[in-house]
C-alpha cells in the first residue's frame, strides 16, 4: 500500500503519508524503486526519507530543487531532518 | 463541468465581467466605520470594506489605502460604492468618491458630520444601497470565456500537507486557468524568500525575472532592517514537528501553487494584472492584508489553500478554501469547499484535484456561494508603511 510520495522524479527523498514504523518497506504506488527501501527507524506523517544514498556537501532534493545539503552521510532509509540537512539560504544570511 | 470553458457572468458596460452584484460600503476612516457596518449588515448585497485607518497615519499610508479603496470601489463584483465619511479625517473621501466615480458604477459620498449623526447616515445609506441594488437587479448572467477572469492564489495555516497536496493541486488549477487565458496572480512575497531562482527561472524575460528577484531582495532586506531575523524563523518550529527542515523546502512547497507556466508580470501590491497568464504579486504573507491585495487587483475569486484551516473570506471576491488535510476538514468542514485530503491517502492526483478546484471555481464565478461567503466573512488589512500616530 503506498505510504510516501515521490513530489518530483529527481528527488532523493520522499515524502511519508502515515506515520511509519522502523522497517517498514517505503512503497511509491507506482513501482518506481528499483531496490526496495526500508525506513530504518520509525518516521512521523510529513516527515522525509532517503531513497539514495546521500553523501556530506551533496544536495537534498525535493520537489526537484535543493532543499538544503547533507551534514551527515545519508543511507537509503535514513530520516532525512535538522540533524543531517542544512539549509544554504537560512546559512548565508 | 470540467471542461467548461465559460461561467455565467454579468457583463459590465466597461466589458468586463462580474460574478458578484454588490454594493460596496466604504468608510474612509475607523470613525466612520461602524456606521458602514450598520449600513451593510441591514442590506443583503451589501459588502462592508473593513477599513479603521484613514487618520493619524503617514502620508504613504493614506495614500496607499486611498488608492487601494477607490479600486474596491471599481471592482468588477461592484454595482455601486456608498463612501461613508466622518468629515474631518485625513483621507480625502471626497477625492476616493471622485475615483470611484471614474468607473461605470454610480458612487455617494455620505459625510455623517454634515448629514448628522450615524442614525440619518445609516438610513439614508440605507436606502442608497437598495437603490443600487435593485438597479442592477434586472441584469441577467450570461456564459463568459474563462479568459475574462482573475484568480487570486493564495495560502494560509500551512501544515505538512500543504506542500505536499494542496498547494500542488492548486498548481494544477493554476495552470489549467493560464491555459484558458485567465489572469493567475501569486502572491505572498516573504513566502518565497529561499524559492525566488525557481520562479525567476519562468520569469517570460530578463526584466521580470529582474523584477521578481528585485522584490524579494527588497523585503527580505526591509525584514532585516526592523530587526526581525526572518530566516533564522525559518521554518517555524511548528513547522519543523511536521517535517519542514529548511526555508527552502518551505518555499518551494509555497512555489508550487503557481504551477509550471511561465511568470509574465510582477505586481505592485494591488496592481491590476494586464497581462494574461501567471504574474506575481508583492503582498505580505499575513493573510488578510494579502487577500486584500489580491482583492484590489480585481480578483473575481481567490483560492486559498490551508492545512491547519483558515476560516477568513473576503468583501467582493469569493474565496474557496482548499484543504489536503483530513482531520481540518472534517472537524472544520463549514469552513471549507473542497477536500484534497485524497492526495495523501494516494487516491487522487494533483492533477486530479486541480480540475475539481477548477470546476468548483467556475461555479462560484456563477454564482455558487463559498463556504466563507456563507458565514459573512469580510476579514480586511492593509500593508502599513508607517506607524499609528
Amino acid at each position: 500500500m503506498t505510504n510516501a510520495l515521490r513530489i518530483h522524479p529527481q528527488d532523493n527523498v520522499v515524502t511519508v503519508l502515515h506515520d511509519l514504523e522502523p522497517d517498514s518497506t517505503i512503497d511509491l504506488g507506482d513501482g518506481a524503486l528499483s531496490e526496495p527501501v526500508a525506513v530504518r527507524e520509525a518516521i512521523p506523517f510529513g516527515h522525509k526519507v532517503a531513497i539514495r544514498a546521500i553523501a556530506p556537501g551533496e544536495h537534498v532534493v525535493k520537489y526537484g530543487a535543493s532543499i538544503g545539503v547533507a551534514v551527515a552521510d545519508i543511507r537509503p532509509g535514513d530520516h532525512v531532518h535538522l540533524h543531517n540537512l542544512r539549509s544554504v539560504r537560512g546559512a548565508a544570511r | 463541468m470540467t471542461n467548461e470553458t465559460t461561467f455565467q457572468g454579468f457583463r459590465r458596460p466597461d466589458g468586463r465581467a462580474g460574478v458578484r452584484n454588490l454594493v460596496a460600503v466604504i468608510p474612509s476612516c475607523g470613525c466612520a466605520l461602524h456606521a458602514a457596518r450598520l449600513i451593510a449588515s441591514a442590506v443583503p448585497g451589501a459588502a462592508l470594506i473593513d477599513y479603521a485607518g484613514g487618520c493619524g497615519e503617514t502620508e504613504d499610508d493614506t495614500a496607499l489605502a486611498l488608492q487601494l479603496l477607490s479600486q474596491l470601489g471599481r471592482h468588477p463584483n461592484v454595482v455601486g460604492s456608498l463612501v461613508v465619511s466622518l468629515g474631518c479625517e485625513t483621507l480625502n473621501a471626497g477625492e476616493l468618491a471622485a475615483r470611484i466615480g471614474q468607473g461605470w458604477a454610480p458612487v455617494e459620498l455620505l459625510v455623517i458630520q454634515q448629514i448628522g449623526g450615524t442614525r440619518r447616515t445609516v438610513d439614508r445609506g440605507t436606502l442608497l444601497a437598495r437603490q443600487m441594488l435593485d438597479a442592477a437587479a434586472g441584469q441577467r448572467r450570461e456564459p463568459c470565456p474563462v479568459s475574462d477572469l482573475i484568480v487570486g492564489l493564495e495560502c494560509g495555516g500551512s501544515d505538512a500537507t500543504s506542500g505536499l497536496a494542496a498547494n500542488p493541486a492548486m498548481g494544477a488549477f493554476s495552470d489549467l486557468m493560464v491555459a484558458d487565458g485567465a489572469k493567475v496572480i501569486l502572491a505572498e512575497t516573504s513566502e518565497l524568500v529561499g524559492a525566488e531562482h525557481i520562479l525567476a527561472e519562468r520569469a517570460a524575460n530578463t526584466d521580470v525575472a529582474e523584477r521578481l528577484l528585485r522584490t524579494v531582495a527588497e523585503c527580505e532586506a526591509f525584514l532585516k532592517a526592523t530587526g526581525e531575523d526572518f530566516l533564522g524563523k525559518q521554518p517555524s518550529p511548528g513547522n519543523q514537528r511536521g517535517g519542514l527542515t529548511t526555508v527552502e523546502e518551505k518555499a518551494l512547497g509555497d512555489v508550487l501553487k503557481g504551477g509550471t507556466t511561465p511568470v509574465v508580470d510582477v505586481l505592485r501590491y494591488g496592481e491590476p494584472p494586464t497581462v494574461p497568464g501567471l504574474s506575481f504579486m508583492d503582498t505580505p504573507g499575513n493573510d488578510l492584508a494579502s487577500v486584500t491585495g489580491l482583492a484590489a487587483a480585481g480578483s473575481h475569486v481567490v483560492v486559498f489553500t490551508t492545512g491547519r484551516g483558515n476560516p477568513m473570506g473576503n468583501a467582493l471576491a469569493p474565496v474557496i478554501k482548499v484543504t489536503g488535510n483530513a482531520h481540518t476538514y472534517a472537524r472544520m468542514g463549514d469552513d471549507m469547499d473542497i477536500d484534497a485530503s485524497g492526495i495523501i491517502r494516494a487516491e487522487e492526483t494533483f492533477a486530479d484535484v486541480g480540475r475539481r478546484i477548477r470546476a468548483l471555481s467556475l461555479e462560484v464565478a456563477s454564482g455558487r456561494q463559498t463556504a466563507a461567503e456563507a458565514l459573512g466573512h469580510v476579514e480586511f488589512a492593509l500593508i502599513r508603511l508607517g506607524p499609528v500616530y
